[in-house]
């Protein structure tokens, strides 16, 4: 799946490093890392993590996009 | 037939021709179809692939960790364009309204966008820059030759320039483990964008992380064996160093030549264009049916005095792109200006660094926050008593802060926000080596949040 985060929004709030972290890392205190094409394996997660960013910074395709997981937002 | 008949019309099937299939080309082509533009949509572009993002390719793809044609772009919406890859615009006829491709064929338009970007600007003489081993960076052919090249363990790297991108190869050299020379002419690091307070800073982070930086020297020649293989740097000051790989990071060339003859208003500072990503003529008329965006446009900023400004900044070439796709279906009174402040960021030693607005529209800068010997801190740079700009060293979350202040021409030094106040807020010159922006004019702050509801206003001036 293709992946771009518009790093410009981000706000280094590491939500989405938490529930992909093989798709999004931290790089030192708050600059974000990740992976414009994660394995197919990672899509539930990685829906989940662009879900669930506070500033909405994630992209996917849309026709990734279309059947987020409805869970999405940790409370 | 009244104007809004027209433009129905040709929302419904006119035909838009973007040029330059890339960021600004691609999310242009979205907002079309998202503001329900139905006609004929052609997507012209000399790289061979379809659009990918660029700025990963001196970050995650020099690491090793993402492959070069790893970085494709999602696609927000089906665009529904014939594609025209691999092979470049040659030139624009604005009577005929045809772009001329290179290869002789002839593609109409009733309104074209130009997104040709810049490309990366090679060393100067061609056979060195020819050598085995010297590279530049703008593609994802550019990214895979060097992650390979650094892949094979080089026994040490040269990279000459000190800028975002040339600073960002360096510190993926030092966490591979690699020797790195970096050669700038400046007198430190990051000069030329943050001025020469932060670009101490830069330079200590790059020492600190056993970069070998060598500032206020020309790299004059480039040696290779008799294999061709880059071997040996020569400086100005008579020194040379030992390096298998090279890489050149002197900034970009804005690709513009192809309109040579257009009548744009178009050279190497990119094509002039008014606030709505209009293209300009010669003579300074606007055009109605030419638009521009990305890092070739070159727009005015009321917020800068209305300077015509080009920027590299990805986020920009997203915010040119979408309003330049608005205005190319709308009505002339549902136009919208692109007044928003620029945005940039970089990942480079492990630092998030970011900037809100022009600094080098600056006679000022001061630390504001933090500690610069932490490298977390936030400085504002200002010009004639007011607010123009802010850069944070892992400190981004108080750029909105310093934009709002930019936005209402707050004064400068600015009243500083309570937490994390260093103890010296002396602000001190900001001593950029190039020409710096000098020039008396308006005072304007900037309303309004929705594009298009963003409008400017005259306001005092502080000193
Ligand atoms: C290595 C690297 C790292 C970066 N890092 C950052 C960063 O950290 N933060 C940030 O804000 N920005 C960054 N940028 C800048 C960002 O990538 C650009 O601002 C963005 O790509 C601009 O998009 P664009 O579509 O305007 O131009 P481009 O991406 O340059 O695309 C222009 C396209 O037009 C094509 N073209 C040129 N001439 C013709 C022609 N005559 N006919 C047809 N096609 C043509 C080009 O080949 C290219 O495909 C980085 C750029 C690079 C290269
Ligand atoms: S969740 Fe969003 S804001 Fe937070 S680090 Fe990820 S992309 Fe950035």
């Amino acid at each position: 799946m293709r992946v771009v985060v518009d790093l410009s929004r981000c706000q280094g709030y590491a939500q989405c490093a938490f529930l992909a972290p093989e798709a999004f890392r931290m790089h030192g205190e708050e600059a974000l890392m990740y992976d414009p094409n994660p394995d197919d394996a990672q899509r539930d997660r990685v829906l989940r993590a662009a879900a669930a960013c506070p500033v909405q910074a994630i992209l996917v395709d849309r026709l990734e996009a279309r059947d987020v997981p409805v869970e999405a937002s940790p409370s | 037939m009244t104007s809004a008949d027209n433009l129905r019309a040709f929302k419904r099937d006119g035909r838009i021709v973007v040029v330059g299939a890339s960021l600004a080309g691609l999310r242009a082509a979205e907002a079309l179809r998202g503001e329900g533009f139905t006609g004929s949509l052609t997507m012209i572009g000399d790289e061979p692939s379809e659009p990918y993002d660029r700025p990963p390719l001196s970050k995650q793809v020099l690491t090793g960790w993402v492959p070069a044609d790893g970085t494709l772009l999602p696609r927000r919406r089906d665009i529904d364009a014939e594609w025209l890859l691999g092979v470049p615009a040659g030139g624009l006829d604005m009577r005929a309204n045809q772009v001329r491709l290179a290869d002789g064929r002839e593609v109409p338009f009733d309104r074209v966008l130009i997104a040709t970007g810049v490309r990366a600007r090679p060393w100067f003489v061609e056979s060195e820059a020819d050598l085995d081993g010297v590279f530049v960076l703008r593609t994802r052919e550019h990214a895979e030759g060097l992650q390979r090249a650094l892949a094979a363990g080089p026994s040490r790297v040269l990279i000459i320039g000190a800028g975002f991108t040339g600073s960002e190869i360096a510190s993926i050299c030092r966490e591979r483990g690699i020797a790195v020379t970096v050669a700038e002419l400046a007198p430190a690091p990051l000069v030329g964008a943050l001025g020469a307070m932060v670009g101490d800073v830069a330079a200590d982070m790059q020492r600190a992380h056993g970069v070998d930086l060598r500032c206020g020297v020309k790299v004059t020649r480039l040696e290779g064996d008799a294999q061709g293989r880059f071997r040996r740097a020569h400086f100005d000051d008579g020194s040379a160093i030992d390096a298998d790989v090279a890489v050149v990071a002197l900034g970009g060339i804005r690709n513009t030549e192809w309109l040579r003859g257009s009548g744009l208003a178009a050279g190497v500072w990119g094509i002039a264009c008014d606030t709505g990503c209009r293209a300009l003529t010669l003579d300074g008329l606007i055009t109605d049916d030419v638009f521009a965006a990305g890092d070739v446009a070159r727009c005015p900023n009321p917020i800068y005095e209305y300077r015509l400004i080009s920027l590299e900044h990805w986020a920009n070439a997203v915010e040119q792109a979408e309003v330049a796709a608005h205005n190319m279906v709308s009505g002339q009174a549902d136009r919208w200006p692109h007044l928003s402040l620029p945005v940039f960021w970089s990942i480079q030693f492990g630092v998030n660094i970011k900037t809100v607005g022009v600094p080098t529209f600056a006679d000022e800068v001061v630390v504001t926050q933090g500690s610069v010997a932490d490298r977390r801190f936030v400085a504002a740079y200002g010009y004639r008593g007011r607010v123009t700009a802010a850069v944070s060293f892992n400190n981004a979350k108080w750029l909105d802060h310093y934009r709002q202040l930019i936005e209402t021409a707050a004064p400068f030094p600015p009243p500083f926000p309570a937490p994390d106040q260093p103890a010296d807020m002396k602000p001190v010159p900001v001593d950029f080596p190039g020409p710096t922006l000098l020039a008396q004019g308006a005072t304007v702050v900037v309303t309004g949040h929705d594009p298009g509801e963003r409008r400017v206003t005259s306001a005092q001036q502080h000193r």
